[in-house]
C-alpha cells in the first residue's frame, strides 16, 4: 500500500523534472528515472515480462538513442530559447485543465474496487506468449514489417544526399 | 513473494487511473511548454508510458492478458516511431542548424 504511493510520487516528481529541466541531457536522465519507476509499478502488478521489456527496450535502447542524438547534434548545452512567460503560463493552465477534465469525466474522486491480482501467472512470459501466438499472431507478424519499414525509412532519411551537380 | 503482492492489493483502481492521468497531463504540458524538438519528443514518450501503465493495470484488474499484449505492441510501435522521428530531427538540424520548433513553423523549402 505505502510503497505504491511512494513510487507514484517519485514517478510524478521525475516527470515534472523532465519538463522543467533546462539542460536537455538532464531531461533525458530524469526520463530514464521516470521509466524506472514505471518498471517498478509493473513489478508491483506482477507483469514481469513487461517490466523486463520496459527496462531493456525503453531505458536501454530508446533513451540511449535520445542521448546519442543529443550528443551528436551538440545540443548538450542549455542554450534553448525560452518561450515567453504568457505562453508558459497558458501551457501549464492547459495541462491543469486537461487533468481537471479527466478527473471529472472519469469520476476519480469516487471509491472503487482494489486492483486484485486474481491470477498470479498473468503477466509471465508463458501466458503472454500463449495469447500472443494464438490470438494475436497476425498483428505480431505485421509489427515485424513495421519495424523493418521504420528501419529502412530511418536509414533513407539520415543518409546524406549526393550533391546534384 | 505472496505477501509482497498482497501489499499492492489494497490500492484502488481509481488511484492508478489518477496516476496515469497525471503523467499523461505532464506529457501534454511538456509538449506545450518546451521549444526543443527532442524534449517535445520525450514528452510524447512520457504520454505513451502513461497509457502503457494504465493498460497493464486494466489487464490485471480484469484478469485478461490481452492488455499486456497490446502494451507489447505499443512498445514495438514506439521503437519504430523513435527511430524515424530522430532521423527526421537530425535531418532538420542538418538543413536549418536548429531544432527550435518556432523556427520550423512554416513548411517551405
Amino acid at each position: 500500500m505505502g510503497i505504491f504511493y511512494f513510487i507514484a510520487f517519485l514517478s510524478v516528481l521525475f516527470a515534472l523534472l523532465v519538463i522543467t529541466a533546462k539542460n536537455p541531457v538532464h531531461s533525458v536522465l530524469y526520463l530514464i528515472l521516470t521509466f524506472f519507476t514505471i518498471t517498478i509499478h509493473y513489478i508491483l502488478l506482477n507483469a514481469q515480462f513487461l517490466a523486463i521489456v520496459n527496462f531493456i527496450v525503453y531505458m536501454g535502447a530508446i533513451m540511449v538513442l535520445f542521448l546519442f542524438v543529443l550528443m551528436l547534434l551538440n545540443l548538450n548545452v542549455d542554450s534553448e530559447p525560452v518561450k515567453s512567460n504568457i505562453v508558459k503560463f497558458a501551457a501549464v493552465i492547459g495541462g491543469c485543465c486537461l487533468l481537471a477534465t479527466l478527473f471529472g469525466a472519469l469520476k476519480l474522486s469516487a471509491s472503487s474496487k482494489p486492483v486484485l491480482l486474481a491470477d498470479p501467472g498473468l503477466g509471465l512470459v508463458k501466458s503472454l506468449g500463449k495469447v500472443l501466438f494464438n490470438q494475436f499472431l497476425l498483428p505480431f507478424e505485421i509489427s515485424s514489417i513495421l519495424l523493418l519499414s521504420a528501419m529502412v525509412g530511418a536509414v533513407l532519411l539520415a543518409k546524406k544526399e549526393p550533391k546534384a551537380a | 513473494m505472496e505477501s509482497f503482492f498482497n501489499a499492492v492489493k489494497t490500492v484502488p483502481l481509481n488511484h492508478y487511473i489518477l496516476l496515469s492521468s497525471v503523467l499523461f497531463c505532464i506529457g501534454v504540458t511538456g509538449v506545450l511548454l518546451r521549444r526543443n524538438a527532442i524534449v517535445i519528443f520525450m514528452s510524447v514518450e512520457l504520454m505513451l508510458n502513461a497509457v502503457n501503465l494504465l493498460l497493464t493495470v486494466f489487464s490485471v484488474y480484469r484478469g485478461d492478458a490481452s492488455g499486456q499484449v497490446f502494451v507489447f505492441f505499443i512498445m514495438a510501435l514506439a521503437a519504430a516511431e523513435v527511430a524515424v522521428g530522430l532521423a527526421i530531427i537530425v535531418m532538420i538540424y542538418r538543413n536549418t542548424s536548429s531544432i527550435d520548433v518556432n523556427v520550423l513553423n512554416r513548411l517551405k523549402w
